[in-house]
């Protein structure tokens, strides 16, 4: 895989520290060469492509760059990429199937859980990590999990009814 | 925002980590969690040229009590293993009370307590709560290990007293004399905002006297506070609203806190008193029940 990054400085390539990493990002396995100074979202949004992990404060304030790594909820704005090696990171394009919605983006469309939409993905995957330990979370659980995750819509009743929402589906899925 | 160029390296051993810190002398940083280290680092409030990322290092990532009830929490153990534990709630009030309350759940999935201590920023809560516990760091460099008490590790905002190519290994916390209570209150404006006001204190009573006491302070001062007057006040006396009100008056009076956009001084202080007498007062009624 190639990637393209933006240039940064003036020193010669020769002087540009770059590592190398292997990682799995909704189940597949990648190659990448990085510059350590590389945060992970970047490398999610540009070096990958996958824009849903979307960029809001980049001062760890507002989660809406939220993955999971290794099943658990990070702000990736915050996490070199360099250290995704050897990890498993989910993005909220991992969530649906090819042909199916994920229970929790469901969640969002019947509820209405999302205004702008920009803090959704970030919502969800902090969601996800906590439907994955706890399948019959309280309101106030949901609340709790959420509170990294800032909306500047406001929106929050909603959000918290649309993953409420979604841990009704995934228990009668069963 | 790019941090300044820097070089990675993640050994995979504890020596390893350290030889990589000698040689890469004063411009070398650990990176734990780095919650605190990686926004810095953005800012570029931070420029390390090489970062000794640990999270590699195996055999750090654990918090576990010996039979005596002494506490050793690793350098890879996460906030959110802390807010999780049934140990900490069985044994360290102060500690489970504090644990939920850093920050918020992403940044716990990732940083760490001894990570947190190093960051040694003034407003930071394990401080105050391991300060009133009687807390140590142990940090492990070429010349071996050594024992730090957490009163002494950090020197000014952002500076403790760790040698260039020391890492902080683990940060232990005392085994109770008696039945161990206590807790930590944080005044936020929101949910992962830095302290207003944070009050931790632990105490140990036996038969309803206090054998040991612990108050600190964050948010109220440039540096974390020990409210060592207060926590004399207590020792060798019955938890009683007499006792509970002096310690208290007795802490708000050893905070310096200042007027900013999070409120007034005269309210800062205010809150103190409220928060030690409140912590106290449930404190009462378990010394109570233990005796």
């Amino acid at each position: 895989m190639t990637t393209v990054y933006d240039d940064l400085s003036d020193a010669d390539t020769g002087d540009v520290p770059v590592n190398r990493i292997k990682f799995t990002i909704n189940g597949k396995k990648k190659i990448a060469e990085v510059e350590p100074r590389l945060l992970l979202s970047h490398l999610i949004r540009r070096g990958l492509g996958l824009t849903g992990t979307h960029m809001g404060c980049d001062t760890t304030n507002c989660g809406a760059c939220t993955v999971l790594v290794d099943g658990r909820a990070i702000k990736s704005c915050t996490m070199l990429a360099v250290q995704a090696d050897g990890h498993e990171i989910t993005t909220v394009e991992g969530l649906a199937s090819a042909s199916e919605l994920h229970p929790l983006q469901e969640g969002f469309k019947e509820e209405h859980g999302l205004q702008c939409g920009f803090c959704t993905p970030g919502m969800m995957m902090a969601a996800k990590q906590l439907l994955d330990e706890n399948p019959a979370p309280t309101e106030e659980d949901v609340r709790w999990a959420l509170s990294g995750n800032l909306c500047r819509c406001t929106g929050y009743q909603n959000i918290v009814k649309s993953v409420l929402w979604a841990a009704d589906k995934l228990r009668a899925e069963g | 925002m790019y941090p300044s160029r820097f070089r990675y390296e993640a050994p995979r051993s504890l020596d390893e980590a350290i030889a990589l810190l000698r040689d890469g002398g004063d411009d070398a940083k650990v990176m734990a969690g780095g919650q605190s280290l990686v926004p810095l680092m953005k800012l570029r409030f931070a420029s390390p040229e090489l970062i000794v990322d640990i999270n590699n290092v195996p055999g750090l990532a654990y918090h576990r009590q010996d039979p005596d009830g002494t506490l050793h929490v690793g350098a890879l153990c996460r906030h959110a293993e802390l807010e999780r534990s049934a140990l900490l709630d069985a044994t360290q009030p102060t500690m489970a009370a504090a644990a939920p309350l850093i920050a918020d759940p992403l940044v716990r999935n990732r940083g760490t307590l001894v990570g947190s201590l190093c960051h040694a920023d003034p407003q930071g809560d394990w401080a105050s709560v391991t300060m009133a516990l009687g807390g140590s760091i142990i940090a492990q460099g070429p010349g071996g290990r050594r024992t730090i008490p957490v009163a002494d590790f950090v020197t000014g905002p952002f500076q403790n007293v760790l040698e260039p190519a020391e890492i902080a290994i683990e940060a232990v916390i005392p085994a109770a004399q008696g039945t161990r209570s206590g807790g930590y209150l944080k005044l936020e404006r929101r949910v992962g905002d830095f302290a207003t006001v944070g009050v931790a204190v632990a105490v140990e009573t036996a038969g309803n006297v206090v054998n040991r006491a612990g108050i600190a302070l964050t948010g109220v001062g440039g540096a974390t506070i020990a409210a060592t007057e207060a926590q004399q006040a207590l020792v060798g006396q019955p938890l009683s609203a007499a006792t509970i009100e002096e310690a208290a008056t007795l802490a708000a009076a050893a905070a310096r806190p200042k007027s900013d956009h999070r409120g007034s001084a005269e309210y800062k202080r205010h809150m103190v008193h409220t928060f030690v007498t409140r912590i106290l007062s449930r404190t009462e009624s378990i010394a109570e029940r233990a005796a």
